[in-house]
């Protein structure tokens, strides 16, 4: 596919590798290992699938944070979608909310087994069609997902008011980047030396938007694409950064993500949505580190529209998904991985999403 | 609404007239002649020389229709290439429809149609076979049973116990068509030329081995599940381990830009025309260019090897790293993130 | 957190609509994200919307320094797979 794969040549990745090794050879001369975390769940996969870790020296760790918004989304919001399904409304979601458990590991799926109409969409779009092809039924979208899959929704949204479609509304689990680092930097358990940033993220929210943040805590902050050698090349620009002591936002994706971002998106947010203190699964509330729609779309939003309020759901007894999320223990480190925990009976959110950080362990290296 | 006569109807199923006229107009002309001659309840078939190898599969994809093909040909291939890999040569079928009340007929005859064009170009002969009605929205259309009757090749000798470090692992093509040509008619990604079912006989491929037979070791079809899924099976239950080379597995364009669209790993996607042969190395490079002569078997590769790293298979990666390549946990769902 | 591809735009199909296409499979997406999508452009597809043109210029340099990266690799293309 073109700029897909141009960008996966192993001569490039072996002379990138080289590179990491001498800089962290420097490194290690000075008594220093790096933890470098991956934000996103999309780096986590591409990081697994194409076996980047066992590439990396023993003082430069890779740590998966909490990136994928189906592992941060929280139980009782999977208990609030079920309820509405058997309440009779038509679920439109995306494919990774399909087995995520809610308390008492009641899933979308098994709920479809029930009888109940859950319909998988790869795009929003298919949420209108369903609206318009079912105008008895109500048809609520989950809308989880961070910046990226924020946009489409709410341009979805635009469109279903303006065709005045009434039977559609959206049960919201927004969540943001920035404040995340935040969090997840102030934790004194955590030793995160830099943050190699999501790149569709980024692409809404521009590279500006780490400035304040790098300005604060003086960590490198590199934003790269998902191509396996581009992430060499962003942790390679990570040490150099370290090695250099000239710490800085630094944009490895020019091609797509701008200094600015995607202003059009922006002001669809700015139109539509209004900052909320958002539930992390296993993390607890971060104070605005999430999104809802503002009160003049309330006929939008499902948790109004239906008064049904989305209670924290109990997670399961165990399950240190929370400290995974963190970056604090690695999966094989959690009592119940691949053992209670696998993907065929997953207990937390990170064995439930294919990218989620205990599922691609699992699934690339079981170790 | 069409007339009457355009559709299934529940009679057709009972045995009366309308039974009748679906066998007589439908059925009789496309697959009278042999053993169904007459309409016997059962066909009386020759004797073989050979072990009988013999073989069923149910076929209920949805939609029934895609890209490449429709769930008729999918009902011979399915159940003619499970009896070639298994070192048998095909060559009688029974097909058992499971109709929904209000089908279209024309949407049969175009399915019959095609059982007949794959069962031709199969050389197998369908001998027998039964048509059920069931009440409207009691199944999606149409269902599909066949099974199948071939006689053991002599020249094969299959079973994992054979298996040997160093053997080669051959695909006969591009991995993952059928699956992504289902995906991308069900996701409605609304695609123009997109995949295209890889729906065809191994029945060439095996045949045009059999010189070099005693060395081939397994034979497998790599439907559900994939090439992961294959693979996993193969090695499981032995000490033995594949390692395979991510530059070496052929894939076509069309599956492979779905796949990355909708975040899916092509190895755990479906084929239904292609084939693993695992094999002793000295006979991989002659097996490789006999294949490469068929249009069924044009992107052939040898895609690595076996090894000992008990139970697991490896993918070595465009980075140089490796990764394992796990059994597929189930559903195919397109995602986002 | 988010899975998207480049594709070519080859045809705008409406309001907000366009074709796009990538190694002959083509799709229609929602181009309400972006401004001015013309045929010819690039752009990066998440969830069936385009979120941003790509920069071409950008692209292709990026090619380039990788060429010049994989020259300096003394590795030989080894065509065998795996001992």
């Amino acid at each position: 596919m073109k700029y897909i794969d141009e960008y996966r040549n192993s001569e490039t990745a072996s002379y990138l590798v080289g590179e990491i090794r001498k800089n962290a050879n420097t490194l290690s001369a000075q008594k220093m290992s790096i933890n470098i975390m991956e934000v996103c769940g999309s780096h986590t996969m591409a990081i697994s699938r194409y076996g980047i870790r066992e590439l990396l020296p023993q003082n430069i760790n890779l740590i998966s944070g909490p990136g994928c918004p189906v592992c941060v989304t929280d139980a009782g919001y999977i208990d609030t979608a079920i309820a509405l399904a058997r309440q009779g409304a038509i679920i439109a979601t995306f494919g990774d909310m399909i087995n995520v458990p809610g308390s008492d590991r009641m899933t979308l799926a098994k709920s479809r087994s029930e009888g109940c109409i859950i319909e998988v969409c790869y795009s929003p779009l298919s949420a209108i069609d369903l609206a318009e092809a079912n105008l008895d039924k109500e048809v609520v979208f989950l809308a989880i997902g961070f910046e990226t899959t924020i946009a489409p929704i709410i341009s979805m949204i635009d469109s279903v008011s303006e065709k005045n479609i009434k039977n559609i509304s959206l049960l919201t689990a927004f969540k943001l980047v920035p404040p995340a680092l935040e969090t997840l930097t102030s934790d004194p358990e955590l030793k995160i030396d830099a943050f190699l940033c999501p790149a569709h993220v980024s692409a809404i929210i521009g590279a500006k938007a780490y400035e304040t943040f790098v300005k604060k805590h003086n960590i490198p902050c590199v934003i790269a694409s998902f191509e396996p050698v581009e992430i060499l090349l962003g942790i390679n620009s990570i040490l150099k950064q370290i090695i250099n002591g000239s710490i800085k936002v630094e944009n490895d994706y020019e091609r797509v993500v701008t200094y600015e971002g995607n202003t059009k998106a922006q002001e669809l947010f700015n139109k539509y949505l209004e900052d909320d203190d958002a539930s992390w699964r296993g993390i607890g509330v971060i104070d605005a580190s999430g999104l809802k729609l503002k009160k003049e779309f309330s006929q939008f939003d499902a948790s109004e529209k239906f008064k049904i309020k989305i209670k924290a759901g109990a997670p399961d007894k165990g399950c240190r998904c929370g400290d995974v999320l963190k970056g604090k223990i690695r999966p094989f480190e959690c009592p119940l991985y691949s053992k209670a925990c696998n993907p065929l009976n997953p207990i937390g959110p990170c064995m439930v999403s294919s990218e989620g950080t205990c599922s691609a362990y699992y699934k690339y290296s079981r170790t | 609404m069409n007339s009457l006569s355009d559709r299934i109807q529940l009679a057709h199923g009972r045995g009366g007239r309308l039974s009748l006229s679906l066998i007589n107009d439908e059925i009789v002309p496309r697959f009278g002649k042999g053993p169904l001659d007459g309409l016997p309840d059962a066909a009386t078939l020759g004797s073989i020389s050979g072990d009988i190898v013999f073989s069923t599969d149910s076929y209920v994809v949805s939609p029934y229709k895609f890209s490449g093909g429709n769930i008729g040909n999918l009902a011979v291939h399915g159940t003619v290439n499970d009896i070639f890999v298994s070192g048998g040569s095909a060559k009688w079928l029974s097909i058992g429809l499971i109709l929904e009340e209000g089908f279209p007929m024309s949407e049969l005859q175009l399915i019959l149609d095609s059982i007949k064009s794959s069962a031709d170009e199969c050389e197998v002969k369908i001998v027998t076979g039964d048509t059920k009605v069931v009440n409207k929205g009691q199944c999606d259309g149409i269902y599909i049973n066949s099974a199948g009757i071939g006689e053991k090749i002599k020249e094969f000798n299959l079973s994992k116990s054979r298996l040997a470090e160093g053997d080669a692992i051959i695909v006969s093509g591009n991995v993952g068509d059928h699956g992504m040509a289902i995906l991308s008619a069900r996701e409605g990604v609304n695609m123009e030329n997109g995949p295209v079912s890889d729906t065809a006989s191994v029945r060439s491929l095996v045949l045009s081995i059999c010189q070099c037979a005693s060395k081939v070791k397994f034979m497998r079809d790599p439907t559900r599940g994939g090439v992961a899924a294959v693979l996993n099976e193969i090695v499981s239950g032995t000490k033995l381990g594949a390692a395979l080379d991510s530059r070496k597995i052929p894939v076509s364009n069309g599956a492979g830009a779905l796949a990355e669209i909708l975040g899916i790993d092509i190895l755990n996607v479906a084929c239904e025309g292609r084939m693993i042969l695992i094999c002793d190395r000295c006979v991989a490079d002659n097996i490789l260019s006999v294949w490469k002569s068929f249009p069924e078997g044009v992107n052939a590769s040898i895609m690595g090897y076996i090894n000992n790293e008990a139970q697991r298979v490896i993918l070595k990666t465009v980075t140089g790293g490796s990764r394992l390549v796990d059994l597929p946990a189930g559903e195919l769902l397109p995602r986002i993130c | 957190m988010c899975l998207a591809v480049p594709m070519k735009i080859v045809e705008i199909a409406g309001k907000n609509i366009a074709v796009v296409e990538a190694d002959g499979a083509k799709a229609r997406i929602s181009t309400s994200l972006i401004t001015n999508p013309q045929v010819g452009d690039f752009v990066i597809i998440h969830a069936g919307y385009a979120i941003e043109k790509i920069n071409q210029k950008e692209a292709d340099l990026r090619i380039l320094l990788f060429k010049e990266l994989a020259e300096l690799s003394q590795i030989p293309d080894n065509n065998a797979a795996l001992p």
